[in-house]
């Protein structure tokens, strides 16, 4: 059996709309790890090592807004409100929403197979997206 | 060329026997609806307010869903670093099952730890 990589050239491969799809859910895969990670460590420094137990401090990680340390011993709020993480977490809000828009359509797209229900799939999920992105923001900057 | 059809019938597909890197696709993926489903009404909940708004984040809050929620979401961040890493190194690819033989105590560390902690958090102890 051949278990060599089979590895096109980037002209060869088709670069496409679709294409950059697929790259963009990778890159922003990667852009939501150091997102989390930012998250997480800006927890430990204001104190989260002492305040908050492992569940909390990942619960606050996946999305930095006030309402995910409230229920915690944490006793000052006034750090984990500030701006730094309202665009943290707009940034959150934006590459994760896009991601599982993306990633809808692509599971829809394994049931969903003519042009026109592809078409369709693909103008809900345009929608849907800037809709939740909206809401999201508003959510997260009124926190 | 575009496909119409699909050319494996449904019973086909489940005799397909992917094994592991099939097992975390299916999780990936449920992982991923999941977390869209989850993440869309926690977010129309906080923005609509009111008694459903606050009967549903408390739903959320509940020590049992967060098992849940937990599952699919530590799941789809460990798989999907490993899917991004050997995608954008092609070349490390032919290591896939290697690959996912690492990320299951990987996974199972940090999902177990997690489950635990909020179990003696929903215990009160």
């Amino acid at each position: 059996m051949d278990t060599k990589p089979r590895t096109l050239r980037l002209s060869e491969r088709g670069l496409n709309f679709e294409m950059l799809l697929w790259l963009f859910a990778r890159l922003s895969a990667l852009a939501i790890y150091v997102l989390l990670l930012i998250g997480l460590i800006g927890a430990f420094i204001m104190g989260a090592r002492t305040q908050m137990n492992f569940a909390d401090v990942m619960r606050w990680s996946f999305m930095p807004t006030v309402t995910h340390v409230q229920n915690t011993n944490v006793p000052e709020l006034a750090p984990w409100i500030r701006g730094f993480w309202k665009v943290i977490g707009s940034a959150l809000v934006l590459t994760a929403m896009t991601h599982g828009a993306r990633g809808l359509v692509v599971i829809a797209d394994d049931y969903i197979v003519s042009v026109r229900g592809r078409l369709i799939v693909r103008i809900t999920g345009v929608v849907v997206l800037v809709a939740m992105c909206i809401i999201g923001l508003y959510v997260v900057l009124t926190a | 060329m575009r496909m119409t059809t699909r050319n494996v019938t449904l019973t086909r597909a489940l005799r397909y026997k992917g094994q592991g890197p099939m097992l975390t696709f299916i999780l990936h993926r449920l992982g991923g609806l999941g977390m869209a489903v989850f993440v869309t009404i926690h977010i129309l909940s906080s923005f609509l307010g009111g008694t459903l708004g606050v009967h549903l984040n408390g739903i959320y809050e509940s020590w049992g869903f967060q098992i849940v929620i937990f599952f699919f979401v530590m799941f789809h961040i460990i798989n999907g670093l490993r899917i991004a890493v050997l995608d954008l190194w092609p070349s490390l690819l032919v290591y896939e099952r290697e690959a996912v033989w690492v990320e299951w105590p990987v996974f199972l560390a940090t999902y177990g730890f997690a489950v635990l902690v909020i179990i003696r958090a929903g215990l009160g102890s």
